[in-house]
């Protein structure tokens, strides 16, 4: 008889995997890599345009090279960093109502973000 | 220990351990992605102060210039460099690579002390110590 690692709960619920845990790992790996290669010049570029003066970041951001990059920069890190503050949550937040509300939060957060970015960097660009 | 019923795999002698750099790389790795979460606030914030004018732009520029200013500016510089290089780190793992005790302790003091080079780099590249501009990046704008 072959022993089950399964826990009691587990095996009265039935529920068997839910075929997508993979999903979360792979895509903090590509936006991982999406990363690596963007946020070198994102900083280098973002910390000479604060030094420059308005004009000097305006002008920046309506470069159409730049106005892309920017957006990809910003997307793949809110992607990347909406699943990395799931998971601090997941582990350190017990209470099942707290979690959800912190979930959920982190999901509103992440997409103003991005409205907000979107918005910014089109309106400058345009 | 002997009253332990549980069959599952249970995570190895979660009793017996010492100080190792390799927590500490650990830590660091979630406190600066947690950091970079804040920090990501503060560069869309930048973004969108632009689109309010030059009045409140400079009011966002005013306040990233001063001296707290530019000490959140460079944590937020290092903990970037920091997690990026670490985060390299981790896809070696994910591959299969580094997990020797020695080696894993190496390279986390090595991505320690890369983080710190790194983030001096990238402010002496971007133009942010004073007097030193090596990329000619400032250009014309005016610095504040």
């Amino acid at each position: 008889m072959s022993e089950s690692i399964r826990t009691p709960l587990g095996k009265v619920r039935g529920l068997g995997a839910a075929k997508e845990g993979a999903h979360h790992f792979i895509a903090q790996r590509v936006t991982a890599i999406a990363l690596l290669f963007l946020v070198p010049w994102f900083l280098i570029s973002l910390l000479s345009a604060v030094r420059g003066g308005y004009q000097n970041a305006i002008d920046f951001v309506a470069n159409p090279i730049n106005t892309v990059l920017i957006l990809l920069t910003v997307g793949s890190a809110l992607y990347h960093m909406r699943i990395g503050m799931q998971v601090v949550i997941e582990d350190y937040i017990a209470r099942t109502g707290t979690r959800m509300v912190l979930l959920m939060l982190n999901t509103f957060i992440v997409v103003a973000l991005f409205a907000a970015t979107g918005f910014a960097v089109l309106e400058i660009a345009t | 220990m002997s009253s332990w019923t549980d069959k599952r795999p249970m995570s190895p002698h979660v009793s017996v351990w010492r100080w190792h750099v390799t927590m500490l790389g650990s830590i660091l790795h979630r406190a600066t992605g947690v950091a970079n979460y804040v920090g990501a606030i503060l560069v869309v914030g930048w973004l969108f102060a632009m689109t309010f004018g030059p009045e409140r732009y400079d009011e966002f520029a005013g306040i990233a210039a001063s001296i707290p200013g530019q000490v959140i500016l460079f944590g937020f510089t290092l903990s970037v460099v920091y997690h990026a290089l670490n985060g390299i780190r981790h896809l070696f793992w994910d591959a299969g690579h580094g997990f020797a005790p020695k080696f894993a302790s190496f390279t986390s003091w090595l991505v320690i002390f890369l983080s710190i080079a790194g983030a001096a780099a990238i402010w002496i590249a971007a133009g942010l110590v004073p007097g030193v501009d090596p990329l000619g990046l400032t250009g014309s704008g005016s610095a504040q």
